[in-house]
């Protein structure tokens, strides 16, 4: 029998270093395999005897492109160990920058990373030769969301400003008109954003998905709430570990998330969407029906379509929470250490980001556990791929090829992310 | 007959993408630069990949991997000039903090399958590798200075960016010292500026992104920071951030290390 196999060496536009290898045989599929050769950092290793208040810089440097996340989930676990809440304008402030994080991370992946393969196009610097005017639009949105975080965090990549607590330092409400301004703006831009990606053209597809995402009784998920699924998983953060594990597999080095009693499941922006739109804006949710989109959507090829409606929901929220504002009257609340274990997940740009530590009495890190988003679409991602070929087996293969990793780039993976949790096994040199 | 533009590639190895991504950042320029250069390596952003060799190569992340510590030869071999961005090229970044660890305290930490993984001892900056024509430091870059890099090297000139510390930067800007103001730590007196003076203009110390500035008198800020109190503990860990292997802080760290 005729066998054959689909090769990705080098998986392009997504953020790290992996390869995607598809198996045919005759006309079956026999073997998908996403491989993440992305060299392990060991970040849960070397968190052990750190301090607590270290622990949002530290994890910020999982990852370049959503180092928030990593602050928000840091800083909300160690203020569980320490049995701290924070609310107010600081817990605002918090949902503030995170805002700022989906806009650049969702307009980075909209426009950069996921529109080409739409329209044909290797990257976005090429699609702009034809659709200046898109690509101008997207950088304007991405710059926007960095404005945010830039003002709120110091700097775009691993803000120096977030602390267990709160801020060192926090704006005056005047420091926001200038961004005020350009948000206005970049809401329009975002629905616009919806109605050109609702145009693109996608190829069908629909599988048995779990989806998993927070939900908060008053709002769109971000930093807090309990962890829900279409399929009747409803804990609370701290009942994480007992529900989900992680499996290490040869051709990985990142772990595999599934669900105990089930398998792989989905989480990100169309996770958050079909578990959540009742908490989207008006805005939001008309412009998601004017794009085409019911209240769940299941085709991953629309999660373009998803991450602009959530994209144009995040400037709305920004703009709600600049013009409530009014300055708190000290930039954190003291965080005193004990000995316990805290729990945090947060709604990062890619999906849920869960973390727990233990701290002994001086707020030493005694045990760090980190599960980045993209380790929990792994297996969904696998799944697709063996799902998606099988039904397209006709298609010449470049385009094939193409269209497997546009199958990937639906979950705007972060294989960064996805590898720093493993542990160490050292090889003499 | 149209000018051969210059062929730009970005490589990674061990890191967050980070530095990379300032690329991406430059949200105002990216389009000016795509027209200067030709983007021939950038898995990133592109999946079209143009062969070598290359004018420039843009080098992020550490060697951690026994592959990784061939890969980089090739990529010397392809490039006319290197330039490491960014804490993890040239001081092997955080993931770093492993070189101080006896084996044998990592391999107590309990992993699943062990045998599935290839990793070396040390994380090592680039230049432990291979000859490298510039380092740009920081935790992230600065995404200005990777633009002045990218000029510098299509104008055959050196790029400009200062070897001094952040309170120069902090004098400048007008910000009240943190540590003699308030008696907050700050590793600005030791550390090369980038940042823009970032951390003491919101009120917290510095951290050390930017790696030591030359001649940096580590043992002397040391001193100060324990008469502000702080143990030997917080000074070793307070050296052993981003920059932990760069040569000075690693040094300092180890003082401290009891």
């Amino acid at each position: 029998m005729k066998s054959r196999t689909i090769k990705v060496d080098y998986l392009a536009r997504v953020e790290g270093e992996g390869a995607l290898s598809v198996k045919i045989k005759g006309q079956q599929v026999t073997d998908v395999k996403l491989r993440i050769f992305e060299p392990p950092r060991f970040f849960e290793a070397f968190l052990r005897g750190r301090k607590f208040n270290e622990a949002p810089d530290i994890t910020a440097r999982i990852c370049g492109i959503c180092p928030i996340a990593y602050q928000m989930s840091a800083c909300h676990a160690i203020e569980d160990a320490c049995g701290v809440k924070i609310t107010g304008p600081i817990r605002d402030l918090r949902r503030l920058i995170y805002c700022g994080e989906w806009i650049e991370s969702h307009a980075l992946h909209i426009y950069l990373l996921h529109a080409p393969d739409f329209l044909g196009y290797e990257d976005a610097i090429r699609m702009a030769k034809d659709h200046p005017v898109e690509v101008k639009r997207g950088l304007r949105l991405k710059k926007a969301g960095n404005e945010i975080v830039r003002l709120l965090g110091g700097r775009e990549i691993h803000p120096i400003n977030v602390r267990v607590g709160g801020f060192y330092k926090v704006p005056d409400k005047k420091e926001f008109s200038p961004l005020g301004e350009e948000l206005k703006w970049a809401r329009d831009a975002a629905l616009e954003t919806v109605h050109w990606v609702a145009t693109f053209a996608f190829p069908e597809f629909d599988r048995d998905y779990e989806f998993v995402a927070l939900r908060h009784p008053d709002e769109y998920p971000f930093n807090e709430g309990r962890i829900v699924s279409n399929k009747e998983m409803d804990i609370a953060v701290r009942e994480y570990d007992q529900n989900f594990v992680e499996d290490h597999v040869s051709h990985s080095n990142a772990l595999q998330s599934r669900i105990k009693e089930r398998n792989s499941y989905f989480v990100g922006p169309q996770a958050r969407y079909n578990l959540n739109f009742d908490k989207l804006s008006p805005m939001a949710q008309e412009a998601a029906r004017s794009a085409g989109l019911g209240p769940v959507c299941r085709n991953p090829f629309q999660s373009i379509i998803v991450r602009s409606v959530e994209m144009l929901y995040a400037c709305d929220e920004a703009l709600r929470i600049i013009d409530q504002y009014e300055m708190p009257n000290t930039p954190a609340v003291s965080v005193e250490p004990r000995v316990s274990t805290g729990y945090g997940c947060t709604e990062a740009p890619r999906g849920i980001c869960y973390h727990r530590y233990r701290l002994d009495d001086r707020g030493i890190i005694l045990d760090a556990k980190i599960v980045p988003p993209t380790s929990q679409n792994l297996k969904t991602i696998e799944g697709d791929l063996w799902q998606f070929v099988q039904a397209h087996l006709v298609i010449q293969k470049d385009k094939l090829q193409w269209q497997c990793e546009q199958a990937v780039r639906n979950y705007d993976p972060c294989i960064s992310c996805a590898t720093h949790f493993l542990k160490l096994h050292i090889e003499a040199e | 007959m149209a000018i051969r533009k210059p062929k730009l590639a970005v490589w990674k190895f061990s890191s967050c993408d980070g530095c990379q991504l300032s690329l991406l950042d430059c949200e105002d320029e990216l389009l000016a630069v795509a027209d200067a250069v030709e983007i021939a390596n950038f898995p990133e952003a592109s999946r079209a990949v143009v062969k070598g060799p290359y004018d420039l190569s843009l080098v992020e992340g550490s060697i951690t991997t026994p592959h990784d510590a061939e890969r980089i030869h090739g990529i010397r071999r392809a490039s006319k000039f290197l330039v490491t961005i960014g804490a993890c090229a040239t001081a092997g970044g955080i993931q770093a903090l492993r070189n101080f660890k006896e084996v044998k305290e990592f391999i107590s930490i309990v992993y699943a399958r062990p045998d599935y993984i290839e990793t070396l001892k040390k994380s090592t900056p680039i230049t432990d590798h291979v000859f490298v024509d510039f380092e740009l430091r920081g935790c992230p870059i600065n995404k200005y200075q990777l633009v002045e890099v990218l000029s510098a090297f299509l104008n055959g000139r050196k790029p400009n960016t200062p070897p001094h510390s952040v309170c120069l930067e902090c004098k400048q800007r007008g910000t009240v010292c943190v540590m003699v103001a308030q008696g907050t730590p700050c590793l600005g007196p030791v550390t090369q500026v980038g940042c823009g003076a970032l951390c003491p203009a919101y009120a917290r110390g510095c951290y050390g992104c930017f790696g030591p500035k030359e001649t940096p008198n580590t043992a002397s800020l040391s001193t100060w920071w324990n008469e502000l109190g702080v143990s030997e503990r917080d000074l070793m860990r307070a050296f052993r951030g981003f920059n932990a292997y760069a040569e000075p802080f690693r040094r300092e760290s180890e003082a401290h290390e009891k």
